[in-house]
């Protein structure tokens, strides 16, 4: 247990008795004292928050502003939004901020974990006082400077004045007194009135990257550069506890430019984030590097998980969906009872695949050793782990290592695991620390991916004589993140069943939940979104299943269904974890589930007069503790093609800082659910992953996406309101959305994804 | 080999079957051009060659013998080519890693034919994908590039 401790993704991890574990994921720290207060949010997280803006923001003799970004940047946008954040509370002119990245150090920084879609949930708030911070002690060094009080002393757009004087200064000017003065406490500092703010909210705000990203200039962990750098790929392992018998270094070798063949250990399993093991070649580029790696001729010895294969585990995990032994994780009225008779009973069985995340730019690190220190630059999403399993694994105090981030060509929860960071840290200590870059060509990151998981999602319900369900019983099967932690607990931790099954809130007497065993054969890791994708998938799929046996309109039956609006206590559904925030800030409101519903299907025209083979679909989903709905528009050709042209997706997420990127993160959301319920999967044979390449595993392209996509910001108008997540709750209600548009356009209900050729028969 | 490389004579002597990709990238340091799979299939590697949009990715260097290659780097001096401006003033990146196949694929989409019907789009983009997915946005910003649309 001792070694788990410190894991920290999106929070330590806690014991809880011998051999039960439990990935506290941001639940109120078990640390603190028990007559403490409970803590949520950036407070909550290790290492909590510390109040000083020295910390977030320098300002320069010349009046630059530089804002240190400490959550990674993967497409969503964060640098930008911190950086008005601060801005805006500092009242400094946009055209004068510039931002850097922050090292790892979460001591100085608080959480960097760059998930869970929390980054402006739980930093919004600290950074704007970060930035009213700096503005008072601006305008204290002012008043101090010029002999006035500093309630006299005006900060506007990047200029100190005092009216009665006459005196004016640049932020420049008054910054280096600034810094020595003292950091006002929290509880005295004034946030702006949301009708003040300069670019909070604003649709207009241009991508801080954008000139680096436009021009080729922008770096990300595949272009970092160092003097003298080596340039190294890795077999790894096909099959997860697998080990390398033989291999031919000679061959490799005899590759110009090859350097050195270097055999690296399988880890003990689980694994955690550690590297699979295998061979590397290092040579003086990529190329050769990847032609050495042909040449290795590796015989593999696989391990106990050389049979996996998704056909048979497929039938398992239904075996295990249709059994009674699961543990129940949810249970109100009784939905045993309810479902002896036959009478006017539904069930239906759904199968979600692993996915890969995926990203453009495939894992890639680059590490060197001097002087006893490391310093590596790479793409992730969790750069403190990064530091103290390097440190960890060389040897080194953490302080030690230095852990650059660089852009991120994509996350989508794969980055979070940096075991490609530290396979560039073992290989530059063989290389007597010269600078080495792994690069992990696609076949690597599909082949070698923290997998989402797969799933079988069995539901079963009784309908009234109006056609209500009286009874509901869901069963999810399915090998949990838990697995890379510990001996595989091989059942759903409470932030998975908190992801949408257990703090499901529908207006049903009788419902049960149950999660029966299923063990992992590979790695299991968080996919944006995580388990809210099966469990959308097949409530949302479900519920329209009953409307559709019950006679009625979708969206009339969703409704009512979801009952009238209230506020209700997640604890009360059985969710302790609530997605680390307050229950009572938080609750789990329906009201605001309704009006996404209502808004999208409005938008979309619902219920309007459709050509044949083409309908309209809806969804809708909490999670993130933001409330999304999507109407997908289909059409279904005769040789059972499926295309999108419009699809309409409404959000409330609470306040808005930066509109236009929430909007993009919609946008995003709907094109990658439409390859989740159209294309992609990854299969398993001989314990191997099927699936190389972008041919293999195709993905949304411009001419099968969805062609229109229209977003929908709801609420947000009350800034004292707090914000809901963004990057992940988009995708969720996408798939169960574009399935049941093809229901209603074929009358065909899909309950395997992806469609794949399903429809072509 | 000899070639061009954004107006600058270059010469290799190494692997004739090095792709062009990787001599960018790791001879010249020029790491505009990504890699994103190695096969041709993605079109993060997207450069110019005489002018043709090409997957660098999968383009021996025998091949770009003689040529005239363009990488995003060498576009414009200034990052003001009309793509660019477009890219830029729809906030079309979301993780920005695709973004300069992207946008040497609608240069070169542009180049050819001034005024491209969505047909024209979906053909030409279609090899290139992005994983964030922003194709609504690319499709907008090509078109406002063509001068065909504004927001």
């Amino acid at each position: 247990m001792a070694a788990l401790e410190n894991v920290s993704r999106r929070a330590v991890l806690l014991g809880l008795g011998a051999g039960a574990l439990v990935l506290s994921l941001g639940l109120p720290s078990l640390a603190q004292e028990p007559e403490e207060p409970l803590k949520f949010g950036a407070d909550a997280m290790p290492n909590g928050w510390r109040d000083d803006p020295r910390i977030f923001i320098s300002i320069d003799p010349d009046g630059t502003v530089t804002v240190t970004v400490h959550r990674s940047e993967m497409g969503q946008g964060v640098r930008t939004s911190i950086a008005m954040a601060i801005a805006d509370e500092l009242e400094a002119d946009w055209n004068r901020v510039r931002v850097a990245q922050a090292q790892a150090d979460e001591p100085t920084f608080g959480n960097q974990d760059t998930d869970g879609s929390r980054s402006l949930r739980h930093f919004f708030e600290p950074m704007r006082r970060a930035g009213a911070a700096a503005r008072l002690m601006l305008r204290e060094a002012a008043a101090d400077e010029w002999s006035v009080p500093v309630e006299e002393v005006v900060a506007e757009n990047h200029v100190l004045s005092h009216a009665a004087s006459g005196k004016q200064a640049g932020y420049g000017d008054m910054a280096a007194r600034a810094a020595e003065g003292e950091v006002p406490a929290r509880e005295t500092l004034v946030l702006k009135s949301p009708d003040r703010f300069r670019y909070i909210g604003r649709e207009d705000v241009g991508l801080i990257d954008n000139p680096g990203i436009v021009t080729g200039t922008a770096i990300y962990g595949m272009d970092a550069k160092a003097e003298g750098m080596l340039f190294a790929v890795v077999a790894r392992p096909p099959v997860v506890g697998g080990r390398a018998v033989s291999h031919d270094a000679e061959a490799a070798m005899k590759v110009p430019g090859v350097q050195r063949v270097v055999m690296i250990d399988p880890p003990p399993q689980p694994s955690e984030f550690q590297p699979l093991g295998g061979v590397a070649v290092i040579a003086t580029n990529t190329w050769a590097a990847m032609r050495g790696r042909d040449a290795l001729n590796i015989r593999w010895e696989d391990g106990p998980h050389g049979t996996y294969d998704s056909e048979a585990f497929k039938a398992e995990l239904e075996q295990a969906a249709r059994s009674t032994d699961g543990t129940v994780v949810r249970n109100q009225g009784d939905a045993l009872a309810a479902l002896q008779t036959a009478q006017r009973r539904v069930e239906a069985e759904y199968y979600i695949p692993h996915l890969a995340q995926a990203p453009m730019e495939a894992p890639a690190a680059l590490a060197m050793i001097r002087d006893g220190r490391c310093e590596v630059w790479a793409c992730v999403q969790a750069p403190q782990v990064t530091r103290v399993r390097i440190a960890e694994k060389l040897g080194l105090p953490p302080e030690a290592v230095t852990v650059n981030v660089t852009l991120l060509g994509g996350g989508f929860g794969r980055k979070s695991k940096p075991d490609f960071a530290i396979e560039a840290a073992l290989l530059s200590r063989e290389m007597d620390g010269a600078p080495v870059k792994v690069v992990w060509t696609r076949d690597d990151d599909l082949h070698h991916s923290f997998y989402h998981t797969v799933s079988v999602e069995r539901l079963e319900a009784r309908l009234d004589d109006s056609g209500r369900p009286v009874a509901w019983l869901h069963r999810t099967a399915a090998p949990t993140i838990g697995s890379i932690f510990a001996p595989d607990p091989m059942q759903k931790l409470p932030f998975e069943l908190g992801m949408g099954l257990t703090n499901m809130p529908l207006d049903i007497p009788n419902v049960r939940a149950e999660n029966p065993k299923a063990q992992a054969h590979t790695r299991i890791g968080w996919y944006r979104s995580v388990s809210n994708i099966p469990h959308a998938f097949a409530i949302q799929s479900f519920i329209a299943e009953l409307a559709h046996e019950a006679g009625r309109d979708h969206r009339d039956y969703l409704l009512d269904v979801i009952g009238p609006a209230r506020k209700i206590d997640p604890t009360e559904l059985g969710d302790v974890w609530n997605y680390g925030e307050d229950p009572a800030r938080y609750p789990v409101d329906t009201g605001r589930l309704r009006r996404v519903i209502e808004t999208v299907t409005e938008a979309a025209g619902w219920g309007r007069d459709m050509p044949a083979r083409r309908a309209l679909g809806l969804a809708a989903h909490y999670s993130f503790v933001s409330y999304v709905a999507v109407v997908a528009e289909v059409e279904v050709d005769e040789t059972g093609e499926v295309r999108i042209p419009v699809a309409h997706i409404a959000i409330d997420c609470g306040p808005h800082v930066n509109p236009d990127r929430i909007r993009s993160q919609m946008e995003g959301a709907v094109i990658m659910g439409s390859g989740q319920a159209l294309m992609s999967q990854i299969t398993f044979a001989q314990g191997r992953a099927q699936q190389n390449n972008f041919d293999s595993y195709p993905v949304p392209r411009m001419d099968t996406a969805p062609r229109e996509i229209h977003v929908h910001l709801v609420g947000g108008e009350d800034y004292g309101q707090p914000l809901g997540g963004v990057g992940e709750p988009g995708l969720p209600p996408v798939t169960p959305a574009i399935i049941n548009a093809i229901f209603a356009a074929t009358g065909q209900r899909i309950r395997r994804l992806p469609v794949g050729n399903q429809l072509s028969s | 080999m000899n070639l061009t490389v954004n107006g600058m004579a270059r010469s290799f002597d190494g692997d004739p079957e090095m792709p062009l990709l990787w001599y960018l990238r790791d001879e010249l340091g020029l790491t505009g051009a990504k890699f994103g799979c190695g096969a041709g299939l993605c079109g993060a590697c997207v450069v110019h060659i005489d002018g043709v949009a090409s997957f660098s990715c999968v383009t021996p260097m025998t091949v770009a013998d003689g040529s005239q290659v363009v990488t995003i780097e060498g576009l414009s001096p200034d990052g003001t080519h009309p793509v660019q401006a477009a890219w830029q003033e729809l906030n079309v990146a979301q993780c920005g890693y695709c973004q300069a196949g992207q946008i040497m694929q609608a240069a070169a989409l542009l180049a050819e034919t001034p005024a491209p019907t969505d047909e024209d789009i979906d053909s030409a983009m279609s090899q290139n994908i992005c994983r964030c997915g922003t194709y609504p946005r690319i499709r907008a910003a090509i078109k406002r590039a063509a001068g065909q649309e504004a927001r």
